[in-house]
């Protein structure tokens, strides 16, 4: 049984990763909705500064997904990420408020550098620790994360009860926007009015973007796939799994630690109830995105446009006249469920027509 | 004497996952009963209608974990068959302690009403456990991510359910749900734990459950080719769960008589998790001991009551409590489980080489 011949036949190509097709059709599903929002309610979806709006609000959001991106490619799992955004939000707006070690001279540029640093300081921390117990004395990754939540909650109202905020210059240095004239939009008067982007966004892309680079490019990065897909091939492969799953839970901390210093500087405030449930929203967006809980599948751009969607879905939401509170998150559920239903059936249909094709092929053979 | 030692460690080496739970239940009672000696003092008094109830910390550890000790039993049994854990037990909760008061609300408190509101909540708290547990068995998604869908939307249905009100119930059997039943000393929650406890122990004595919910657990293809149903054994143990959280949504509305959507059970998921793992069962699925889970409850809630009585501030307990957990869990973990092991034969080893000299 051989198909038409054409004169210039095609060379079999790779076929298209798992990675590659989770991650298009989220992308494809992502730009169906926002076209379809353009079209049905314009108005502020018409206008560029909606999206950086989305940006600007799931900064944060973005980076630590993308930590739970790497965790999640390499088989483990990491739930203290939103509680270490909140912990190092309120340890950086006590520094820059001067709670913090009031005594210090420091100027105003010292002190963001030193927020800067405590935040990797303490996201490092985080990450290190769990990583030794996950990696080397092999806990359940879920529960070593769960306590490092607790832990990471739990200090917050250690170090401050009360709520507390940045003032005075710092407050103007950290809230700098920066304009994009080209992408505005005129007001209401006519007055054209410049796209405004934290500068929180740029660090979250850059994060994205090298977290692609390590993921795709780099030793450690192919060894985390590696160690996700399967721990005992990786082992026999030669790569030293516990030094992998320890650098996963390294940088998924460091980028934690960043995430909250976004956060501060998006929000101004440290407070106990900062970032809650992100951990959740940030897994979410990482699904969405076509990275699998069980390890070896996953990439950042995926899990970028996984956040851009999740947020879409609730602006949709406001603007399609649900106003009753619950709605949000029902439809959130129900999108959720939506993704989730569709990667199942289309990684199913997928083994089948592989295995299929590999039945014809050994009947080939058999011929 | 060989004797005894010999039977002694066998019970131990059948039973060795509840070492560590065992040893953590005591190191908290002594610890409590160095820094306060009346610490475990109950005492019988009158309430104010005239009925005697026990008091003391002791009640108030076994009365304050009933909750967390039967959501722990069926994340038990879903951890076991499923080897992933569910997330939306809270929610879920929730949900059902929700249905309760609606259905209270629906006309005049009778007991044949109540009873009708029990039936009815856990009717809907199966029906969402059935929901997720069709995620897990038929479409095989990750555990974690499927529970993941009622945990964003399920306290919003909660509250869709009751039209956005927290609304409350005056009724004294709803009361003695949450509370006392008159006449009778020991609280209510204790005694549900132990009928559902009852309930369990019958289940696995006389059906095949839980050598079922095993096998599943440790070889999902495998217990398939040997005839073993594995999609209805996991989507069992998911509506099993879902029986649990409505007995535990039923006793939470019924300790304040209202059913605030937000707060009811928050973040129970996560204790509840945690009792599972504390109890010595693996994550991962397979063998399971219930009453592992159950005493890992009642740790977590010792714990917290005794982080209460040294007056610990109520936000600043998480920090304290993921310290203990840490310690639990690498007292536990597999490398240093390994290198006990190794230290006792070392011993072992050289008492023999004692010996034969």
């Amino acid at each position: 049984m051989s198909g038409i011949r054409f004169p210039f036949p095609r060379k079999d190509r790779e076929p298209i990763t798992d990675t590659t097709l989770l991650m298009s059709v989220t992308i494809g599903i992502f730009g169906g909705l926002y076209v379809a929002a353009m079209l049905v309610f314009g108005g502020g979806f018409l206008k560029p500064q909606q999206i950086f709006t989305m940006l600007n609000e799931n900064a944060f959001l973005i980076i630590i997904s993308c930590s739970l991106t790497v965790v999640m490619i390499t088989g483990s799992i990491d739930i203290s990420v939103g509680g270490v955004t909140a912990l190092v939000a309120m340890v950086d707006v006590m520094i820059l408020n001067g709670k913090l070690w009031p005594q210090a001279e420091m100027n105003d540029g010292t002190r963001i550098l030193c927020a800067a640093l405590m935040a990797i300081g303490i996201g490092l921390a985080f990450g290190a620790v769990q990583g030794f117990l996950v990696a080397h004395l092999e806990i359940q990754p879920f529960i070593v994360s769960l306590a490092g939540m607790f832990f990471a909650r739990g200090m917050i109202t250690i170090i401050s009860v009360e709520p507390q905020k940045t003032a005075g210059a710092i407050k103007t240095m950290l809230e700098q926007r920066i304009e994009i004239p080209w992408l505005g939009s005129p007001n209401k008067k006519g007055v054209m009015i410049p796209a405004k982007m934290e500068i929180g966004v740029i660090i979250a892309l850059v994060i994205v973007a090298a977290i692609y680079l390590i993921l795709r490019r780099t030793r450690l990065g192919r060894s985390f796939y590696a160690v996700g897909g399967n721990q005992q091939s990786a082992l026999m492969l030669g790569i030293n799994v516990r030094r992998t799953r320890f650098m996963a839970h390294l940088i998924s901390g460091l980028l934690a630690g960043i995430a909250g210093f976004v956060f501060m500087m998006h929000t101004g405030a440290g407070n106990a109830t900062n970032a809650t449930a992100s951990e959740m929203n940030a897994i979410a967006s990482s699904i969405i995105g076509g990275t699998l809980l069980t390890g070896g599948v996953g990439n950042v751009i995926g899990t970028f446009f996984g956040v851009l969607t999740l947020t879409t879905i609730k602006n949709i939401v406001m603007s399609s006249g649900l106003t009753k509170p619950w709605w949000q998150s029902i439809t959130t559920g129900a999108m959720l469920c939506f993704f989730i239903l569709l990667q199942s059936v289309l990684l199913k249909v997928r083994t089948t027509l592989q295995s299929r094709k590999e039945g014809a092929e050994k009947d080939r053979i058999g011929d | 004497m060989g004797k005894t030692e010999k039977g002694k460690s066998s019970f131990f080496q059948k039973n060795s996952q509840l070492l560590v739970p065992l040893i953590a239940l005591m190191l908290l009672v002594i610890f409590n009963l160095i820094r306060d000696p009346g610490f475990f003092s109950i005492e019988l008094v009158n309430d104010n209608a005239g009925n005697p109830v026990l008091q003391g910390n002791l009640i108030s550890i076994l009365n304050g974990a009933s909750e967390l000790a039967i959501l722990a039993m069926g994340m038990t049994l879903v951890t076991a068959a499923s080897g992933g854990q569910d997330i939306s037990v809270g929610c879920l909760a929730a949900i059902a302690g929700s249905v309760f008061i609606k259905v209270l609300k629906s006309g005049p408190i009778t007991p044949w009403l109540v009873l009708g509101g029990v039936a009815a909540c856990c009717l809907v708290a199966m029906c969402f456990g059935a929901f997720n547990g069709t995620l897990v068995s038929v479409f095989r998604v990750q555990p974690m991510i499927a529970t993941l869908i009622l945990f964003t939307c399920g306290r919003s249905i909660a509250y869709w359910i009751n039209g956005g009100a927290t609304p409350t119930v005056e009724s004294d059997i709803v009361k003695a749900i949450g509370g006392f039943i008159p006449g009778f000393p020991i609280p209510a929650p204790i005694l549900i734990v132990v009928l559902m406890g009852i309930f369990f122990a019958l289940l696995f004595r006389f059906t095949t459950l839980s050598m079922y919910l095993q096998a599943v657990g440790i070889n999902n293809n495998a217990a398939r080719l040997n005839g073993i149903n594995a999609v209805g054994v996991k989507l069992l143990a998911f509506v099993l769960l879902g029986l649990c959280c409505a007995v535990s949504g039923v006793i939470a509305t019924g300790r304040l008589q209202l059913v605030n959507h937000e707060t009811l059970l928050i973040n129970i998921e996560m204790d509840a998790i945690l009792a599972v793992a504390i109890g010595g069962n693996s994550l991962g699925g397979g063998k399971f001991k219930m009453i592992g889970s159950v005493i890992g409850a009642y740790i977590i809630q010792a714990l917290t009551v005794t982080l209460y009585a040294m007056k610990v501030s109520s936000t600043d307990v998480k920090a304290y409590k993921a310290v203990v957990i840490i310690l639990l869990v690498v007292l536990g973990s597999p490398v240093v489980k390994r290198w006990f092991g190794s230290m006792r034969n070392k011993l072992a080893v050289a008492g023999s080489r004692k010996e034969a000299a």
